[in-house]
Formats: C-alpha cells, structure tokens, sequence
C-alpha cells in the first residue's frame, strides 16, 4: 500500500474529525470505556484495510461505529470462551437490539456530551477529570498530557486508570445530568476547562509551545460545549478564554518578560478573537442573570474595546466587579476591584482598600496584593513602603519572568 | 446495585441530629423501596477491634488510629447508578453536620 495514498489521506482526516465522536458512542453502545477504546482502533484498522480496497462508505461515521461494535462483540464472544465471567460481549449483545438509534446525528452529539459530563464528573479527584477529559474528550495521548502538566506518564496513566475503574466499579452513569442536577455538574465541567485554559496561558515553566496547546485545546473545548449546550455561563467562559487569549502576542516581551496590561501593545491584540469574545459576552449577559465566568468576561471585554489604559471605562470595571463580588465574593476579586478603583479614584482610594485587605490576613502571602501596594505605594512617592511590599512580593514570587518584572519595579523605587 | 452510606460524625456531633429526623428519613427510604438496612452506632469508645494473625485472635480497645469523624451510623440503599446513590446520601440528615461516604457493595465472587 502507498504511504501517502488519498484513501489514507482521508483516513486521517477523519479520525482527526471523527474519532471522538466514534468513541463516545462507543462507550454508550459497549458500557466501557476500555472496551471502547480497543473497538475504535480496530475500527480503524478495519478501515484502512478495507477503504482503499472497497472505497470510503457513504457514512463514514455510522461505518465505523458499526464496525467498532463488530469488533467488540468478537472480542467479547473470544474472550468468553476463556474466561464464562466477562460479560462485554452481553453487553454488546444488548446494544445489538439498539441499531436504530446508535449513528443519528442527534443521539452522537448526545454522546460527546455523556462523554464530557462523565469525564468531568464530581465523584472523580480533580486531576483526574483534567487528565480524563485531556484524554477521552481531547484525544491527547498519555505521554502529550503528562508533558504538558509537567507529570510523570506514569502517574498520568495511574490517575486515568484509577478514573476508568471507579466509572466502572461505583457505576458513574453515562449520561447528561437532569435540568435539577446541571447547575451543579456543568460548573465542575467549566472548572476542568477553565483550569486547562490557565495550565496553558500562565505557562512559566516547561515547554512554552506545549502548553500553549492546552490553552487552544481548552478553547476548542469550550467551542463543543457551546454547540452543544445552550448554557449562558458556558459562553461566558469560551468569551473569557477568548479575550484572555487574544493577549498572547502582547503579554511577553521578546526577552520573555512580563508586560502588564497597561503597558502592552494594543495592536498585537487579536481582533477577531476579541470580536467572538464580546458577541459570546453578550449574548450570555442577555440571558438575564450572569454568573462569574460572565462577568469575568465582561470585564475583559471592557479592556478590549480600549485604546488605552487611560481610555478604560473604569467605571464600568468597578460596577462588574460588584457584580461579581454579589455572585462569587472572594479577597482576590476584592484586590482586583481596589486597583480599579485607583484607576478611576487614584494611588490614595486604592490603597486605602488593599491596605484594610491586608490587614485582614487572607490576602498576607498572596504576592499579587504585596505588587499591588508596591505600585501605589510608589505611585504615591512612598518609595520606602514600596520597596519593603515589592521585597515581600519578591519573596513570595518563584517564576522567573514574574520575579523579573518585580526586580525593574524594586530597583526603580531604590534608585 | 447496593450503595453504603458511611455516616462520620464528629464526637461532639453525634447528637446533632435528632433520632425522630434519623427515623424519617429511614422511613421515607423504605417507604421508596430503596432502603435494605440502616443503624445508628454507639460512641467509637464503645468499639473493639478483632484481628487474625498467624490464626491467633488478636482482640483491642477501638480503632487504632486516631480520628476526629467517626463512623455513627450507616444506610445500606439500593440505588440505579452512583448518581441516584448520591442523590439519597445527600438527603441523610447528618449529612449536614458530618459527612457521608458513598461506598459501592463488591458482590462477592465465590
């Protein structure tokens, strides 16, 4: 056979395009994801056996969820004359009565989203729904998720297998939760992407290319849920990716510093990453009562529609901060909220707010809010009192772009 | 598929909810179809701990280690899947007080 055959061609992109959605009903027809796992690839080992041979069926899909099951129930009727226990191949036979319903286009998207709501499911520990997800949903390989968590692929692997057999063992239905149940459940969705998302956009270690991926894979998975489910909140985290991500170019220096928002190159900013992420904003503030990933949203895309740091409507960032302080309180939205205040008010209102913050002990080793004295501090001409909040946040800083960019700040208000 | 739901209290806790609220609840799940078993337990003081070794009964004071919740009761159920299991454990009363640990019954295999 010829290594690059066009028949082969469109092998690859098919599995590119489909295997995802071919596993996922898989693991609907066969009630295991291992088994499911072997009867895709032997599916496309049939097909690329077969196709180049008999021609690319019409359905392509439906052909190798069909041959996937085949081989399942094979696999299973093999299997059962060594070992009278293993019940695949009833469970296969069961699936057998269901040919009408298995390759539909609405019952497959149903599928991936099963397959999302399992993998994310509250009953898994949190770095397994990540590795879950990265693995079943993405289609990452072990050795791509472990490489890009900085994890050892073998306690990667651990983690999944562990995730596969409580699926199994405390039986951890494949299903989308009820109306009642999908507040709850689709937050624990959102937060496995969100976290993706950030693996990969606050990269200060390991390698940068890598991680990126996990931010564009994090956003393609946003992209599927918004397809899926019409959940408002759902489009307020792919907006929020969306506007962070359009960033990218402009946060890093060509030596690899930190720039901070104010001081970026607004022209690096990626127009059509912040058109789809205000119009997804939109549309998920209509919905009436937003939820955090929303707002967070929002503000973002306040910053987006700026010229500059002095043309933000700071006004507007403080409102949504309150907004998002009433759904979410946390010290860290707090902080966030002061330094727009000294946006809008100057250096004295905000660090009248951080200052009581600190004084409340949450915030103490949280380097962010010691930076952000610092700053106002040396705003204000306090040069002393910023020097001692930079040496506190130096301190508290291990990352070394971060830790360079609290350096430039230290020496300048020690000069 | 048979669920246990372990219910841990802290010492303090385990009268934090009344017996009449404990009874209820039981009644409601039996009422359902979906109880098979449930007790409430004495204090963890009151416990002995038996072991085997080397064919020898081996007879303690308590469990070993020393832990703040402890077991202080227990709901066997019969649930459809680990959702439905959840669903009942989160509506045990001392649930709010403790927490509850959803187990899955392994059928033996002789």
């Amino acid at each position: 056979m010829n290594a690059a055959s066009p028949v082969q061609d469109t092998i690859a992109t098919i599995y590119e395009s489909e295997s995802r959605r071919v596993l996922a009903t898989l693991i609907r027809l066969l009630g295991d994801f291992d088994a499911a796992e072997e009867a895709l690839h032997d599916a496309f080992r049939a097909a690329l056996e077969q196709w180049p041979l008999e021609g690319v069926p019409a359905n392509p899909r439906a052909w190798l969820v069909s041959t996937g099951r085949f081989k399942a129930i094979d696999a299973g009727r093999r299997r059962k004359r060594f070992d009278a226990l293993d019940d695949i191949g009833e469970k296969a036979d069961v699936a057998f009565i269901d040919t009408a319903a298995w390759a539909d286009d609405e019952s497959v998207e149903d599928d991936r989203l099963r397959l999302i709501f399992t993998c994310c499911h509250p009953a898994l520990a949190a770095d397994a729904q990540v590795a879950l997800t990265l693995r079943e949903v993405c289609g990452l390989t072990t050795e791509e998720i472990a490489r890009a968590f900085l994890t050892p692929a073998p306690t990667l692997a651990q983690r999944i297998v562990r995730a596969k057999a409580k699926i199994r063992d405390a039986h951890i239905p494949y299903e989308v939760p009820s109306r009642a149940e999908l507040p709850g459940r689709l937050d624990a969705v959102l937060r496995v992407i969100y976290l993706v998302f950030n693996e990969g956009y606050a990269a200060s270690s390991g390698e940068q290319v890598t991680r990126h991926d996990l931010s564009a894979e994090a956003i393609r998975l946003g992209r599927l849920l918004v397809e899926l489910l019409a959940e408002p909140e759902a489009q307020g985290l792919l907006a929020l990716m969306l506007l962070h991500d359009s960033r990218r170019a402009a946060r890093t220096s060509a030596e690899g510093d930190v720039v901070l928002l104010e001081d970026q190159d607004r022209s690096l900013w990626n127009r059509g990453q912040i058109r789809e992420g205000v119009r997804l904003v939109e549309q998920a503030l209509s919905s009436g009562r937003p939820g955090p990933y929303t707002i967070q949203a929002a503000i973002g895309a306040v910053h987006a529609e700026a010229a500059s740091t002095a043309a933000t409507d700071w006004n507007e960032i403080i409102g949504l901060y309150d907004a998002l302080l009433r759904v979410s309180p946390s010290p860290i939205v707090e902080l966030n909220r002061a330094v727009a205040v000294a946006m809008r008010d100057g250096p004295a209102a905000g660090l009248a707010i951080v200052d009581r913050l600190l004084s409340g002990g949450e915030l103490r080793d949280y380097r962010l809010a010691h930076a952000a004295r610092g700053e106002l501090c040396r705003r204000l001409g306090r040069t002393s009192d910023a020097r001692f909040s930079f040496e506190r946040a130096l301190a508290l800083t291990r990352q070394g772009p971060d830790r360079r960019l609290i350096e430039r700040r230290l020496a300048e208000v020690s000069k | 598929m048979k669920y246990l739901c372990l219910v841990y209290l802290e010492p303090d806790k385990l009268h934090a909810v009344a017996d009449r609220e404990c009874a209820a609840c039981g009644q409601g799940l039996r009422d359902r179809g979906v109880l098979l078993a449930a007790e409430a337990l004495e204090p963890i003081e009151t416990a002995t701990t038996v072991r085997v070794r080397n064919g020898k009964m081996l007879v303690t004071d308590g469990p070993f280690a020393e832990t703040k919740e402890q077991l202080a009761g227990f709901y066997l159920v019969d649930a459809h899947d680990l959702n439905e299991a959840i669903q009942i454990a989160s509506k045990i009363p001392p649930a709010r007080e403790g927490s509850v640990e959803v187990r899955p019954v392994r059928e033996l295999n002789p």
